[in-house]
């Protein structure tokens, strides 16, 4: 039996409601967010628990957020931890990033700091070819780029730099042209400028 | 807490014992068969604080303690390897009753429907490996509508965790993302703490399940630790303060917001119920003349009854309804957190709307639809403060506007009863069968939904008149939760009649509880309304996927057999004259009792709005039948 004979599976015109007042129709509704993308630094106090950095990442993952860089460490108090996390979005998505990582339990203060006075560092470590010809250069080069050669062997040289992302962007992109054979980036971690303290601002 | 360590006569036996168990001082079996009076003399005897152990007190012995002083008066779970120790002591502690489930997907299911028919957390449990993935769908389940929940799982002991040791699995790590939170606890004087907690978490704020997972050493483990106090749990969590008052400045703008709406609609959700405040609501409401629509997990805020009660919103919801929202100039949500199939596509939902939201969990403001005045808060507290700010409106003011209304919902209503028309051929048609068990059950009962047309039929057509009488799995889905829900719905609220509504799909998926139902006397009645289909993907292959059928049809058993094999009275209704013997004989059975309900197999369930569309477009009839 059918209770709905006709039916030939065509897709239905879909039937605009008559509830709207009489005049014309209405804009769209704005979505949240939509804003302009940008990178991100949050600061992250958390309890320093077992899996609290599972818990933050694969909160991540499963919101669908992109993380850029995170780094991790304890602080002067033992149980607690702080991470600094870059991620790019626009300002309503990185409001529900906040958002969504103080449903954490163990997340005692999240902090966007992007408008705020920072000092942001990296770390890198760069293993630059350096061949007899050119290793005279390649010291030169890192010595006005303050970075510091901190391994030299036959071949190569390994230089530590720190300093904004994007100084170690452009330190690592002039280097390239010698060789790199790795590179490892701690990714950035950041202070607020001035006395304030985000760690004494929690209540505990 | 005092544990006497017992006296020479009767030495303090070893764990892991080969030879003749301990004496006991009780002998009341937890499983339910032991009478009242047998249960509280125990109780009396034994009292949890200062009960005398006649053995070592272990980490099993805790987590009892622990559970009784939260006031667990039932748990659901199924015995395993690592979990035996709590089973060695569970005899020990007969006014916690053990339902025996049998399967722990059942038994997470019991947990969640308990827990939102008494408002109190719910607990189940299981051994490690399969035992603890079974439980995930039900942890799931309760993560989605924010359900109090605290899962307990065994784990291997501590030396073997991350050998692939014999049912080893990274439970912790598979609930992590399900979970409000989640413990591991591998030494027993963590056990008190991590137990208080647990609970603290699970109904604190935005409810919702807590895992902890104990590895079998730590059950077996000798400890005298202490239970902490309710501040010393709190003191404990220092991330995790929920703000549970709304901002004053918010509620100064929200109510500016009411005074100056002129189609306003309240959007209740189950944000109320969890507040338990329905009273506060029907008094906001009854104030401000405002009408008030729910969502499906909002059902029960309201007597449907009441004249500002306008009815259920969404992607099945009622077209008036839908109709108010999309016309409203102010929409006051509480308690619920615009779900895709409350708004369908956002950008075309209420466009003349402004919307206040208030909602405990901060991340839910702003999540799906940008908001006007935010307020995070418990629904309770946010409308008591609300209330005395709002003005007494004049029902005459709004007249010509709830008259309106009122003119959409007859129309409505009139157009949609009997879905696709089958009633009219003959044949049964299942929002007639709803609607007769809400009439013969006086709307008094417990109403357990499956997931599918069942759900959205019963959510339509049972007619519901009290708060947390609708038992129903929205967020996740969760096909095969109507029976074991019940069962945990019906021993959280023993004075209702509990009825299970399912179809012949999800009933297929969990009906070995049917034996938990006749061994544990639990009287759930199930209605199975059998459509031999997967009738809402039939419905959806029907009118978007150009009636393409594949794999809807679905042959069932001889569901009459099967009730009898289990020893339940079973009851069929083919025709619509059949309905009400069949409810009453249901009805009559002392214990659980199942109604075959043979329903007209391609019923359709309208109003639908097709997901990606919005809430003005809805389909009310497909093909020739016409309403």
């Amino acid at each position: 039996m059918s209770a709905d004979p006709q039916s030939n599976g065509q897709v239905p015109a879909a039937q605009p409601a008559k509830a709207a007042p009489a005049h014309s129709a209405p804009p769209p509704r704005e979505l949240p967010g939509g804003g302009e993308t940008r990178r991100h630094v949050l600061v992250a106090v958390v309890l320093n628990k077992p899996g609290v950095l599972n818990r933050v990442s694969s909160l991540m993952r499963a919101r669908n957020f992109n993380i850029d860089s995170l780094a991790v460490s304890h602080t002067d108090a033992d149980d607690i931890s702080r991470m600094t996390i870059t991620l790019h979005g626009d300002d309503v998505a990185i409001e529900q990033a906040t958002k969504q990582l103080y449903r954490l339990i163990d997340v005692l203060k999240v902090q966007d700091v992007t408008a705020e006075p920072t000092i942001q560092q990296e770390l890198a470590l760069v293993k630059v070819r350096a061949t007899d010809s050119n290793r005279v250069e390649v010291l030169k080069l890192v010595e006005l780029s303050r970075g510091r050669v901190v391994d030299l062997a036959d071949g190569s040289v390994i230089v530590e730099v720190t300093g904004t992302e994007s100084e170690i962007d452009a330190f690592v992109a002039l280097v390239r042209t010698y060789g790199i054979k790795e590179l490892v980036r701690t990714g950035a971690v950041v202070m607020a400028r001035g006395s304030g303290s985000i760690e004494e601002a929690i209540k505990r | 807490m005092t544990i006497a360590k017992g006296d020479p006569a009767n030495p303090t036996r070893s764990i892991g014992r080969t030879t003749a168990p301990p004496e006991r001082r009780s002998h009341v079996p937890n499983d339910g068969t032991a009478s009242a009076a047998a249960v509280e003399r125990a109780r009396k005897e034994m009292l949890h604080e200062g009960r005398e152990l006649r053995r070592t007190r272990i980490g099993a012995d805790v987590l009892c303690e622990a559970l009784l002083r939260q006031g667990v008066e039932v748990f659901f779970s199924y015995p395993g390897g690592v979990i035996l120790p709590l089973y060695d002591v569970l005899g020990d502690y007969p006014e916690l009753r053990h339902v025996l489930v049998r399967h722990e997907q059942g038994g997470a299911h019991a947990a969640d429907g308990y827990a939102r028919v008494t408002g109190r957390v719910g607990v189940c449990m299981g051994t490690s490996g399969p035992g603890a993935t079974n439980l995930v769908t039900g942890i799931g389940t309760a993560l989605l509508d924010s359900i109090p929940m605290v899962a307990i799982t065994g784990n291997v002991p501590s030396a073997l965790i991350g050998k692939d040791a014999f049912q080893e699995i990274d439970i912790n790590g598979i609930t992590l993302p399900m979970t409000k939170h989640n413990y591991l606890v591998r030494d027993a004087n963590d056990l008190p703490r991590v137990v208080a907690e647990a609970f603290h978490i699970a109904r604190t704020g935005r409810p919702g399940p807590v895992h902890i997972d104990i590895t079998k050493d730590a059950l077996q483990q000798e400890t005298q630790a202490a239970h902490p106090s309710e501040a010393e749990v709190v003191a404990g969590l220092p991330g995790f303060r929920p703000n549970l008052d709304g901002h004053g400045r918010q509620l100064k703008l929200a109510a500016a917001e009411i005074a100056a709406a002129k189609r306003p609609v309240i959007l209740a959700g189950h944000g109320i119920l969890h507040a338990e405040a329905w009273d506060d609501l029907r008094a906001f409401a009854e104030k401000t003349q405002i009408p008030v629509a729910w969502t499906l997990l909002g059902i029960g805020v309201i007597d449907e009854t009441h004249p500002l009660a306008y009815g259920y919103m969404g992607m099945h919801g009622w077209k008036h309804v839908n109709r108010a929202i999309q016309s409203a100039d102010l929409l006051i949500a509480i308690g619920m957190r615009f779900d895709d199939r409350v708004t369908g596509n956002v950008r075309t939902y209420a466009p003349y709307a402004r919307i206040i939201h208030v909602d405990i969990d901060p991340a839910e403001i702003g999540k799906n639809v940008a908001v006007e005045v935010p307020i995070v808060g418990d629904a309770g507290r946010v409308l008591r403060a609300l209330i005395p700010m709002v003005e007494v409106v004049d029902p005459e003011a709004r007249a010509p506007y709830l008259a309106q209304l009122a003119e959409w919902k007859a129309d409505s209503v009139a157009s949609s009863w009997h879905g696709s028309g089958a009633w009219r051929d003959g044949l049964l048609s299942a929002d007639y069968v709803i609607e007769r068990i809400g009439e013969l059950t006086d709307h008094e009962a417990t109403y357990v939904a499956d997931v599918g047309q069942n759900q959205m039929w019963l959510a339509r057509y049972a007619g519901f008149r009290h708060p947390n009488s609708h038992v129903s799995s929205g967020g996740l889905g969760t096909m095969g939760y109507s029976v074991p829900a019940a069962m945990g719905a019906a021993l959280g609220r023993p004075d209702r009649e509990t009825w299970a509504i399912t179809g012949d799909g999800g009933f297929q998926m969990t009906f070995q509880e049917l034996m938990t139902l006749v061994a544990d006397h639990i009287p759930v009645k199930i209605a199975l309304l059998d459509n031999k289909k997967l009738g809402m993907i039939r419905q959806w292959q029907e009118i978007i996927y150009a009636g393409n059928y594949h794999s809807s049809n679905l042959p069932g058993p001889d569901f009459a057999k099967l009730a009898d094999a289990f020893g339940i009275p079973a009851f069929r209704a083919r025709k619509p004259a059949d309905v009400d013997e069949a409810i009453r004989a249901a009805q009559a059975v002392d214990g659980p009792a199942l109604i075959w309900f043979e329903i007209a197999e391609e019923q359709n369930i309208f109003p639908m709005m097709p997901a990606g569309k919005g809430l003005s477009d809805l389909i009310e009839k497909w093909g020739g039948a016409d309403e």
